[in-house]
């Protein structure tokens, strides 16, 4: 493992907790939580049909590391909120399914799609990231993940969509 | 350049001659719908956008249908909620007291016509390509801010064509075909994609059929869906709406360009099964003979239908469930309820030992009424077999049609509906 020395200043230390491909929404929150979206209840219940104790292992600022197709299933945009509500960084992973991914530019959450260093992460492993540039350090090694398009870029500087929206709004009001 | 069908209606939408696949629009849906779960997430996002009225209250559709009835005072105050933004912004379309399953209702109140674009706040919106309209998926946020603007930006998606060719055999249904298109594309093939469906088999299904054919393509990650218009099709659309529905028919152009073809020859295809704990994770059913179940769920927004309530009454008529399995049936709304009642299908599932239950997601997604325990196992003619997605994490679901689900039932064990049915009950 390499020491906190060998990183760019811009990347920071954090842990990475791995999954497979293909985990659904009702891995990340299950439904019947739903009638209460406290952050303590969703945090409680994150990634609890695969991993019950990940609620008591993930400390702020970790990073989820994932497969193919993260999010697949349902469109509740509980499941966003119960990976913030874990104070995780972002998650990386080999491919997002799409309404997740909507879900999270819309939220601000960072995704990046990234095979690469998703192959070279192993569990419990300190990682190097650096969400301004995308960027992820694995041993020494830097992975670059995909760029995302410029329209979205925008509503994630514009602090997700509600502000976006917001904003929109106001730009009528005042036309 | 031709356009694909779902070129055509988003380039119809954000008001463009014309558009293709990877663009982003800006597009007007026709209908905006809401559950209960992610609906009061939308209200609340809706508020804090600073959003005071909804842009046309005559699109927005709130369903309570998840947590309807409520089994807890949590879940009752979802649906107040749900009714308290109904008044303070005049939402005309509101059924939160168990008139039914959202995707089914829409259809069947006349709230969704061929050529519409549809957006809702749960994943299986894409039902609406059964009707040549589409239909897609949203989180609450998305949902909110497009009740707040009137509009929503969309990337235009490419499109698979998947052709059945072949004579559909006894006892396949849109059920059938849709779960073998799964397991050759997997659950992520189509993400982002419209499936476009045509083919000899598609032609003779029935509109019940063709809802249970694209409610799945989410699970193949699909944005959207869609079937042509055809005389079945129309003949819906005017019994529904009169012919005004047909003004605005679309279809795909001849030169459109698809991303890819899947062809599926049917005429020697089995009763499909989605064993655990993936919807592509799919075998004939002969292949789970001896498969003990201790849960038999008919219903859900996929199969909830006439159609599917009849091909559960053929079965069951005269038979008994077997012991110790909890048969449920589940009507996806409270007409197509009364309607097996009139049918006399009511009685044939109670008298058969089947409990029928109000029309709701509850079951489905492990929220109440059929929520299972530790290593039980299930066949339900429902849309996902996640883990843990009815109940126990370790309970075990498989995904087949209304015959085979039945047929189970009767057995205890999951069989081929021909092992416990003779020839003439197919006809039902």
């Amino acid at each position: 493992m390499n020491g906190d020395t060998t990183f760019e200043p811009e990347f920071r230390t954090v842990r990475a907790h791995t999954f497979g491909d293909d985990i659904d929404t009702d891995i990340i929150i299950p439904a019947r939580v739903l009638s209460q979206r406290t952050p303590e209840v969703l945090r409680a219940h994150c990634m609890e049909p695969l991993a019950p104790d990940f609620a008591d292992r993930v400390t702020p600022g970790d990073v989820l590391v994932a497969g193919r197709n993260f999010g697949c299933g349902s469109s509740r945009e509980h499941a966003v909120l119960a990976l913030q509500a874990c104070e995780l960084s972002c998650v990386v992973a080999r491919s997002f399914a799409r309404i997740f991914f909507r879900n999270s530019i819309n939220r601000a959450f960072p995704l990046l799609i990234c095979p690469e260093a998703v192959d070279a992460i192993a569990d419990g492993q300190e990682i190097g990231i650096d969400l301004d540039r995308g960027r992820i350090e694995v041993d020494g090694t830097i992975y670059q993940a995909r760029p995302l398009p410029e329209f979205l870029q925008g509503i994630i500087r514009a602090g997700g969509l509600v502000e976006y929206v917001r904003r929109t709004l106001a730009e009528r009001a005042a036309a | 350049m031709g356009m694909t069908a779902a070129e055509k209606i988003f380039a119809a939408h954000a008001g463009l001659a014309a558009v293709s696949a990877g663009e982003i629009v800006v597009a007007k849906p026709d209908r905006m719908m809401l559950h209960d779960i992610t609906g009061e997430l939308a209200f609340a996002i809706f508020r804090s956008m600073g959003a005071t009225e909804v842009c046309d209250p005559d699109k927005v559709v709130l369903v309570g249908d998840h947590y309807s009835p409520p089994p807890h005072p949590e879940a009752a105050a979802l649906l107040a909620k749900m009714e308290r933004f109904a008044r303070d912004m005049e939402v005309q379309h509101v059924f939160t007291t168990g008139q039914g399953i959202e995707h089914t209702l829409l259809p069947e109140r006349g709230l969704l016509k061929p050529g519409n674009l549809v957006i809702g706040t749960d994943s299986h919106t894409c039902t609406a390509g059964a009707f040549s309209a589409l239909g897609t998926g949203m989180g609450s946020s998305d949902v909110a801010a497009a009740m707040a603007l009137g509009e929503m930006w969309f990337m235009v998606p490419e499109t698979i064509r998947a052709t059945y060719v072949g004579r559909r055999p006894a006892w396949i249904t849109g059920k059938d075909l849709i779960l073998a298109l799964l397991a050759r594309i997997t659950v992520d093939g189509a993400t982002y994609k419209c499936v476009e469906f045509d083919g000899e088999a598609i032609a003779s299904l029935n509109m019940d059929e063709r809802m249970a054919l694209c409610n799945m393509t989410v699970e193949g990650g699909a944005k959207t869906c869609f079937v042509a218009p055809d005389d079945t099709l129309r003949a819906w659309a005017v019994g529904k709406h009169g012919e005004g529905a047909l003004d605005h028919l679309v279809e795909s152009d001849a030169d459109a360009i698809y991303s890819q073809h899947q062809v599926i020859d049917v005429s020697e295809l089995e009763p499909q099964c989605a064993v655990p704990f993936s919807p592509d994770n799919v075998v004939p059913v002969g292949e789970l003979r001896g498969t003990r179940v201790n849960q038999v769920y008919i219903g859900n927004c996929s199969n909830g239908t006439m159609t599917d309530l009849r091909q559960a009454a053929s079965v069951l008529r005269g038979r008994k469930v077997a012991p110790g399995v909890r048969c449920i049936v589940v009507p996806a709304t409270q007409r197509i309820a009364a309607q097996a009642a009139r049918e006399g299908i009511m009685e044939t599932l109670l008298e058969a030992g089947a409990i029928v239950g109000p029309s709701t997601c509850g079951a489905c997604a492990g929220l109440h009424m059929g929520v299972m325990s530790d290593d039980e196992v299930a066949v339900a003619t429902t849309n996902r077999n996640y883990r843990g997605r009815m109940g126990a994490f370790s309970s075990r679901i498989h995904l087949a049609n209304a015959w085979v689900a039945a047929a189970s039932a009767v057995a205890g064990e999951i069989v081929h509906p021909g092992e416990v049915v003779t020839g003439e009950a197919m006809a039902a």
